[in-house]
């Protein structure tokens, strides 16, 4: 007679963020994402999507680890690991910048912004405690990382999302595009300072808010409670992101990608170009140099049939790439796609094919964003 | 005419020796907005329980699950012009494929309307 040990696995508890009971009075759907209920959706993906973009949706993205960095040097030390400008960064402006390995592979996304009281950090849920990790073996005993997990975070997006939020929180019209400030909210004789940023993931106008968990219901509500608002959920996040071409990391990023083939060549900033001295430099500055052997691009999709992540991407009998985002685009009215193609296949306008369920669908390169971005940006005419 | 319920959430109406098929209401409802779905071949032959038709939501592609074994009469070109038919009358004109019924036994191990309705408000 064998014994074998039988293991009880505890089931992973899945955490409940501070809008939970919001979401669910509003009507949501709730799915795990991250290690947290989450909403997907409200009234409906495709209608949340569209009243997105031509109004303003509220999105609960609490999720998201929110990271204070503080301590001299803090910013010279994290450029150690993201390949961006930080020390160059004014107070109140901030950056998308990527977290490096060792060897210049992607560990996450990140928009860091310069506050005033150290470098806010915004890293996204899933990879969260991984992030911390590297962050904390990497920088100096001196720089402190606080994880603040008592604040929500939320993001109001859409071309009347300006509208909206000026009613509720006076004078966040003054931001431009990637600009954050504190600002006051609530009564004269005891207001709340919120950190308010003009960015977001949606290719549309709009702020992200980070509020203390404690008034986060308070303020979704009065949010909410413009006409031009409603609550969207994380469906229409995705297909927005897709549609505005923004990458959605450990789907179109993750470690073996670096950030030339994730197509973010921009966030390697010009005096790091010629300094150098972040992880995995040498891969990263030769793959400028010399093209990426692999590209992140955008792909339309002939016909109706949604071409999703994990479809091989062929040029004839070839493989030459794999999609890693896709699904159908409501303001495209159409599949579109990303995903990685090979160097010689992968300029605009390329012919190739992807494979569903055994057929062919034909797909195109195309530059991204599918839906163009309509930023709110200084030195802009609208 | 009887129609019959699956536990993945598809309907079949039977007439005589022939069948209508379809995803319920519950499951349109689960799915969210239908933007594609892809109906078997005329003629295709279809085994219980095994793959027969696909239905796309922006999120996801689900698979539709033949009820019973048998030929493939006619597919509904009507869905790909207009998925959203799936969304809007799933049990009426947002049909997938009609089928002649190999073995009309296997309609013993399916779910009446009551039975469903019970299945359901378990979930």
């Amino acid at each position: 007679m064998s014994e074998e040990e039988e293991f009880e696995l505890e089931p992973i508890e899945i955490l409940e963020l501070p809008l939970d009971a919001w979401h669910r009075e509003k009507g949501a759907r709730m799915v795990e994402f991250a290690g947290y209920h989450m909403p997907i959706q409200y009234e409906g993906i495709m209608a949340e999507h569209i009243w997105t973009r031509e109004s303003a949706g509220l999105f609960d993205v609490s999720h998201m680890g929110q990271l204070m960095l503080t301590g001299d040097g803090a910013a010279e030390a994290l450029e150690a690991m993201v390949p961006g400008d930080i020390s160059a960064l004014k107070e109140g402006k901030m950056r998308y910048s990527l977290l490096l390995d060792e060897d210049g592979g992607v560990l996450d996304d990140m928009m860091i912004t310069a506050a005033p009281m150290g470098l806010y950090v915004v890293v996204n849920g899933a990879v969260k405690w991984d992030d911390m990790g590297h962050l904390r073996e990497h920088l100096p005993d001196e720089i402190t990382i606080n994880h603040m997990e008592d604040r929500a975070l939320l993001a109001l997006q859409g071309p009347k999302a300006v509208d909206a939020l000026k009613r509720v929180v006076p004078g966040v019209d003054a931001l431009y595009f990637m600009e954050a400030g504190s600002f006051f909210w609530g009564p004269k004789t005891d207001p709340e300072p919120l950190w308010i940023s003009r960015s977001g993931y949606t290719g549309e106008d709009g702020f992200e808010i980070s509020v203390p968990a404690a008034h986060a219901k308070t303020l979704a509500d009065q949010i909410c409670a413009q006409p031009e608002v409603k609550p969207i959920g994380l469906g229409a996040r995705d297909s927005l992101r897709l549609e505005a071409g923004l990458p959605l990391y450990g789907h179109d990023m993750n470690p073996d990608i670096d950030p030339i083939e994730a197509s973010a060549a921009f966030a390697v900033s010009k005096r790091r170009r010629a300094e150098g001295g972040f992880f995995g430099a040498d891969r990263i500055l030769t793959a400028l140099s010399d093209g990426p052997a692999r590209k992140l691009v955008g792909l339309s999709v002939e016909g109706k049939m949604p071409v999703r992540e994990g479809a091989p991407v062929f040029a004839g009998d070839a493989q030459v790439g794999v999609i890693t985002s896709g699904g159908f685009a409501p303001s495209v009215g159409a599949p579109i796609a990303m995903g990685y193609v090979d160097a010689g296949h992968n300029a605009a306008g390329s012919a190739l094919e992807a494979e569903v369920r055994g057929k062919r669908v034909s797909v195109t390169v195309s530059p991204l964003p599918f839906v163009p971005h309509h930023y709110h940006r200084k030195g802009a005419n609208t | 005419m009887t129609r019959y319920f699956t536990e993945d959430h598809e309907w079949i109406e039977v007439d005589g020796d022939s069948a209508t098929v379809g995803i319920t209401e519950y499951a349109q409802s689960q799915l969210g907005d239908i933007v594609f779905a892809e109906v078997p071949a005329t003629g295709a032959t279809l085994k219980k329980g095994g793959d027969a038709a696909v239905v796309e939501s922006v999120k996801a592609a689900s698979d539709v699950y033949a009820p019973v074994s048998g030929t493939v009469i006619e597919g509904n070109d009507a869905l790909e012009g207009d998925p959203a038919l799936v969304n809007n009358d799933p049990e009426g004109e947002g049909w997938f494929f009609k089928i002649t019924l190999s073995d009309t036994s296997e309609l013993d191990s399916l779910m009446d309307a009551t039975a469903y309705k019970a299945f359901v408000d378990g979930l």
